[in-house]
C-alpha cells in the first residue's frame, strides 16, 4: 500500500516522484519498460526552452517558464550536466522578422528575461557559422541544453535514495478503486495506492480511460534526429531554431551538453504509438534545412539518428487535472516538457497538498553524488579514484573514454540499468563514434557478471534484443 | 625521457619496434590498449597471413606471434591494458592502466600505430527501426571468435570490405546461413581472392550496386529491405527485396583512428584520414612517425609490417640525428589515383609509393610525370580500389624536382 504510485518514469514521472520523496509519503513509480527515460523522453531535442513559445495564459507558458528557471540550480543538485547555451529564433526575411517580433513580445509577457532582437554584426559575432542568410534572430540568452535520460536517470536515483519504489517491467492493464484506494494490476500482480498520478506519457489516454476518463487523447507524432561527432560540437554554441510557420517549428541545429551536434527533429502525425522507424525523408529534410541554417556542418561525421515520438495531446496544452478524487493526470506533455519538468512537479505537490498532508522528512537528502566522469577530471582527481579502485584506470570506451569503474559504478547504482543501452545511457560507453563497435562485447561480459546471468542472455534493451542467440559450435550444431 | 614510444602493439607497433631495435636504440616503449600484443590480428583466426612476408600462409594469431617473440627476444618493454590519453606536439605522452594510474612520458620520438576503426552503422543514416542483432563485421568477429557466442543464424551483409566476407564465411562456417553480402558500389572493396574464398566457395551471393535501405524488428532484426542503386548511388524503389534475417553486418569501410594525431598537432590528409608523411613515415610534427593501418588503411598485414619496419628504422635515425641529403617533391595524383604514401619525399633516396585507385580501370599503365615528361610506367591489365599498388621510385628520377603527377592512362 503506498500513498502515491506514479505510472510512468519519464522525466515528468521521475521529477514528480523525487519532488514527493521529500515528503513523508511511500511513492511507488511503475513502468512498462525495462528502464527509465524509455519514452519521449529518451529521444528528443534535450533543450530547455527559454518559454516564448506557448501563448500566454496557458499551462505550457507558465511552466515552461518557471521549469527553466529551476533547472540549472536542480541540475546542480541532482549531479547533472546543464548549460545555459542560450538559443536563437533564426529569421530569413522580412515575414520572419514580423514572427520574431510577435514571439518576442510574447516572450516578455510569459515572463522570460533578456530576450532581443539581434542582427547584422552582433548576430555574426554571437554565432559566426549562421548562414549569411540569416537576417535577424530572435536572441534568448536563458535558454539551456541538458541531457533528458541523464535528468530522469539522476531524479529517479534521487528518489528511490530517499525511498520512493521503482517497478519496471509493469504495464498497467487495468485500475481498480476501491475502499482501500486505487488498486493498479499487471498480469497477477498488484499495487494499491491511495492516490495515482498518471504520467504514462503517449499512454496517458489509456490509463485515464481505465479510470472512465475519455475526455483527451494523446497520438504520436514522429521526430527523427541526426546526431554527428563531437568534433563538431563547436560549430555553433546556441540552439538555432527557425521561425515556427504554419509547416511547424522546422529542424533545429544544437550542441549536446557531452559536445555533439544535434540536428532535428522532424514532425510527422502517426497512429502506431511503437513505431520509432527513421525514414529516407526525415534524413533528406533535416539536413537540408540544417544546412540552410547553418554553414559547414560536415554531414560526413554523422555518428547515427534516432527517433522519438512525442505525447501529444488533443487540448494543445499540458492536461494537469483531477478528474476524481486520488487521481491527477500530467498528460500531453510535449514540447516544452523537459524545460517544463521541474515545475510541473512542484504544480503536482501543490495539487497533492490540497488531497493529503505532506510533511517535510528529516532525513531527505537533495542531493545526488555525480558520478564520476572519467574523461572530465583532472589528472590528479583521475589518480585519486584509480587509487582507490583500479577499475577507474582500466578505459572500455575509447570514443567516450569510459573506464570499467564507471561502468560497474553504474550498474551498481539505483536506478540499475539491465543492458548495453542502459549503459549506454547512464555512462555512454557506447555513445561515441564507433558505436559500440570495440567495447560492446566487454560491456556485455561486465553486466552477465554484475547481474549474474549468462553472456547470451545480455541484452540491448530488454525483452527479446538479445546480443548473441548462443555459445558457438552449441547453438547451431 | 624515453628516446622511443610506441603508441599500438599491433602488427605495426611491434614491427616498427623490432627495427628501431636493429637499428641501435634500445630505449623503446610499447604502449598497448588490450590485454595482449596483436592487435586485431588476434581475432583474425583465418589464414592468408604472411605470403609476401614469411612465404607461407599463417593465420592472424600466428603472424602476430612471430613478431611477439621477437619483441620478447628483445626484451622490449611493453606496458598492457595502457590506454593513451593524450599527446602534445612537444612529445608528452598521457596515459592510463589500473596499475599506474595516469602518468606523463616525455619522448624523443613517437610511432604512432594506432590502427583503424570500422564505420559504424549510425554514420550510414539507414532508415528503420534500431534493434539488436546489426554489428559491424568486426564486433562480429570478436564475438564469435574471441567470446565464444554466435551473434544470430540469418545472416545479411551490407558491405563487400574484407572483414565483411572473411565474416560471411565464418558465419556459414558456424552453422549461420549467410543470404547475401550487398556492396554500393559496382566492384567490391575487398580482396579478390576473398571473393573467391569467402563467398564464391559457398554459394554466397554477391549483389553489387546493392545496399540496405530499411531496417525492420522492433526488438531484435527481423529483416532488411535492399535495393539495387542507380549510377548515383539513389536505390531504385521497384527493385526494393525484403529478407527475412536476424543479424545484419556492416562491413562499410575503416577509417585510421587518428584522434592523438590530432591532438598532437598532426597534419592529417582528407584522403586516407591518416597522417601526411615523408618516405620516412615521418609526419608533419618532427619526431613524430606514423605507420600501419592509423596511416592509411592496407588490405594486406605483410605490407603493414614493411611500412613499420621503415618508420622503425627513420625513428632511430631521428633520435640519432642522422639524415641525408634534403630534398622536397610534393607528390600529387590525378584522381584516378587516389592518394600516394608518402605524400612527399624530403630525402634523396630510392621510395617505394604505395597508391590506390578510384575505380577499377583495365588496361592502364601507372605514369609519373614530371611537369610534362613521363619520367616511370608501369603497366597493369587490372586495378581495383581494393588492392593497393606500389612502385619503387629511383632517387634519379626525381633529383631537382619539386612536384611528380601519378597519372593513370589506358595503356
Amino acid at each position: 500500500m503506498y500513498d502515491v504510485a506514479i505510472i510512468g518514469a519519464g522525466v515528468v514521472g521521475a521529477m514528480i516522484a523525487r519532488s514527493l520523496s521529500r515528503y513523508d509519503v511511500t511513492v511507488c513509480v511503475v513502468d512498462k519498460e525495462h528502464d527509465v527515460a524509455m519514452g519521449a523522453t529518451k529521444a528528443n531535442s534535450a533543450i530547455v526552452h527559454a518559454g516564448f513559445d506557448a501563448e500566454c495564459g496557458t499551462l505550457k507558458a507558465l511552466l515552461n517558464v518557471r521549469g527553466a528557471k529551476m533547472m540549472g540550480a536542480l541540475c546542480e543538485e541532482l549531479g547533472v550536466k546543464y548549460r545555459n547555451n542560450g538559443s536563437m529564433v533564426i529569421g530569413f526575411d522580412e515575414e520572419d522578422r514580423k514572427t520574431l517580433q510577435i514571439l518576442l513580445e510574447r516572450g516578455i509577457q510569459n515572463g522570460v528575461e533578456d530576450l532581443g532582437i539581434v542582427e547584422g554584426k552582433e548576430l555574426k559575432e554571437l554565432e559566426p557559422n549562421l548562414s549569411d542568410r540569416v537576417q535577424c534572430a530572435l536572441y534568448a540568452p536563458t535558454a539551456g541544453i541538458v541531457c533528458p535520460y541523464e535528468l530522469t536517470v539522476a531524479a529517479m536515483g534521487n528518489a528511490m535514495d530517499n525511498g520512493a519504489d521503482l517497478r519496471l517491467g509493469f504495464s498497467v492493464e487495468k485500475i481498480e478503486s476501491t475502499d482501500e484506494g486505487y488498486v493498479l494490476s499487471c498480469g497477477d500482480e498488484r499495487i494499491v495506492s491511495r492516490i495515482v498520478i498518471n504520467a504514462a506519457g503517449l499512454y496517458a489516454d489509456k490509463i485515464a480511460q481505465m479510470v472512465g476518463d475519455d475526455t483527451f487523447h494523446i497520438h504520436p507524432r514522429r521526430g527523427e534526429y541526426i546526431l554527428l561527432d563531437k568534433e563538431c560540437g563547436n560549430l555553433v554554441s546556441h540552439t538555432i531554431f527557425r521561425t515556427p510557420s504554419k509547416m511547424g517549428k522546422g529542424i533545429l541545429v544544437t550542441p549536446t551538453v557531452d559536445g555533439n551536434l544535434l540536428l532535428g527533429p522532424t514532425s510527422v502525425d502517426m497512429e502506431d504509438k511503437e513505431d520509432k522507424c527513421t525514414t529516407a525523408e526525415g534524413f533528406s529534410k533535416i539536413i537540408a534545412e540544417a544546412c540552410e541554417n547553418v554553414d559547414g556542418i560536415p554531414m560526413g561525421k554523422t555518428i547515427t539518428s534516432f527517433c522519438g515520438l512525442r505525447a501529444t495531446g488533443s487540448t494543445g496544452d499540458f492536461i494537469i487535472t483531477a478528474p476524481r478524487k486520488g487521481f491527477i493526470h500530467v498528460a500531453g506533455i510535449e514540447s516544452p516538457g523537459l524545460s517544463a519538468s521541474p515545475a510541473i512537479a512542484e504544480y503536482v505537490c501543490d495539487m497533492l497538498k490540497k488531497e493529503m498532508t505532506l510533511t517535510e522528512k528529516s532525513d531527505f537528502c537533495a542531493k545526488r553524488a555525480p558520478m564520476h566522469a572519467f574523461r572530465e577530471m583532472s589528472i590528479q582527481q583521475k589518480n585519486e579514484v584509480i587509487k582507490k579502485d583500479p577499475a577507474y584506470g582500466k578505459i572500455i570506451c575509447r570514443c567516450e573514454m569510459v573506464t570499467e569503474g564507471e561502468i560497474l559504478a553504474a550498474i551498481r547504482t539505483n536506478p540499475k540499468p539491465h543492458d548495453l543501452d542502459g549503459v549506454k545511457r547512464r555512462t555512454r560507453a557506447q555513445m561515441g563514434r564507433c558505436q559500440g563497435g570495440f567495447c560492446s562485447p566487454y560491456i556485455v561480459e561486465l553486466l552477465a557478471n554484475e547481474m549474474n546471468v549468462p553472456y547470451e542472455s545480455v541484452t540491448k534493451s530488454g525483452g527479446t534484443s538479445i546480443i548473441n542467440i548462443g555459445k558457438t559450435k552449441e547453438v547451431l550444431s | 625521457m624515453t628516446e622511443l614510444v610506441i603508441i599500438g602493439g599491433g602488427p605495426a607497433g611491434m614491427s616498427a619496434a623490432v627495427a628501431a631495435y636493429d637499428s641501435g636504440i634500445r630505449d623503446i616503449l610499447i604502449l598497448e590498449r588490450d590485454a595482449s600484443l596483436g592487435g586485431i590480428l588476434q581475432q583474425c583466426i583465418h589464414n592468408g597471413f604472411g605470403l609476401h612476408k614469411f612465404g607461407e600462409e599463417l593465420t592472424g594469431p600466428e603472424y602476430a606471434w612471430r613478431y611477439e617473440v621477437q619483441v620478447k627476444k628483445r626484451n622490449i618493454p611493453v606496458k598492457l591494458n595502457t590506454m593513451v590519453l593524450d599527446i602534445t606536439e612537444d612529445k608528452v605522452i598521457t596515459a592510463t592502466n589500473s596499475e599506474d594510474g595516469v602518468f606523463q612520458i616525455q619522448a624523443k620520438a613517437i610511432i604512432l600505430a594506432m590502427g583503424c576503426r570500422e564505420r559504424a552503422k549510425g554514420a550510414l543514416n539507414i532508415a528503420g527501426s534500431r534493434p539488436a542483432g546489426i554489428y559491424s563485421a568486426g564486433t562480429a568477429q570478436k564475438f564469435v571468435n574471441i567470446k565464444g557466442y554466435m551473434p544470430g543464424k540469418n545472416v545479411v551483409i551490407l558491405g563487400s570490405g574484407d572483414i565483411g566476407l572473411i565474416m560471411a564465411r565464418r558465419m556459414t562456417l558456424e552453422g549461420a546461413k549467410v543470404h547475401a553480402v550487398c556492396e554500393l558500389m559496382p566492384y567490391s572493396g575487398g580482396l579478390a581472392r576473398n571473393i573467391e574464398q569467402c563467398l564464391n566457395d559457398f554459394d554466397i551471393p554477391l549483389k553489387l550496386s546493392h545496399t540496405v535501405v530499411e531496417i525492420h524488428g522492433r526488438e531484435r532484426v527481423e529483416g532488411v529491405t535492399i535495393a539495387q542503386v542507380d549510377e548515383n548511388r539513389k536505390p531504385i524503389p521497384e527493385t526494393r527485396e525484403y529478407i527475412p534475417c536476424d543479424t545484419l553486418l556492416l562491413s562499410v569501410g575503416l577509417i585510421p583512428e587518428n584522434e592523438l594525431s590530432k591532438s598532437a598537432g598532426v597534419a592529417l590528409s582528407g584522403i586516407t584520414s591518416g597522417a601526411m608523411v615523408d618516405q620516412d613515415r615521418q609526419t608533419s610534427v618532427e619526431g613524430i612517425f606514423s605507420c600501419g593501418n592509423v596511416l592509411h588503411v592496407h588490405d594486406l598485414v605483410d605490407f603493414v609490417s614493411e611500412e613499420a619496419e621503415i618508420a622503425g628504422k627513420s625513428a632511430a635515425a631521428y633520435i640519432r640525428g642522422e639524415g641525408g641529403e634534403p630534398v622536397c617533391v610534393q607528390l600529387k595524383t590525378d584522381g584516378k589515383i587516389r592518394y600516394t604514401v608518402p605524400q612527399k619525399i624530403t630525402r634523396a633516396k630510392d621510395v617505394t609509393v604505395y597508391f590506390r585507385v578510384a575505380d577499377v580501370y583495365k588496361n592502364v599503365k601507372v605514369c609519373v610525370m614530371r611537369e610534362d615528361e613521363i619520367v616511370y610506367t608501369k603497366k597493369r591489365p587490372k586495378v581495383a580500389p581494393g588492392e593497393m599498388e606500389s612502385i619503387v621510385l629511383k632517387k634519379e628520377l626525381f633529383d631537382g624536382a619539386e612536384e611528380l603527377n601519378f597519372v593513370l592512362e589506358e595503356a
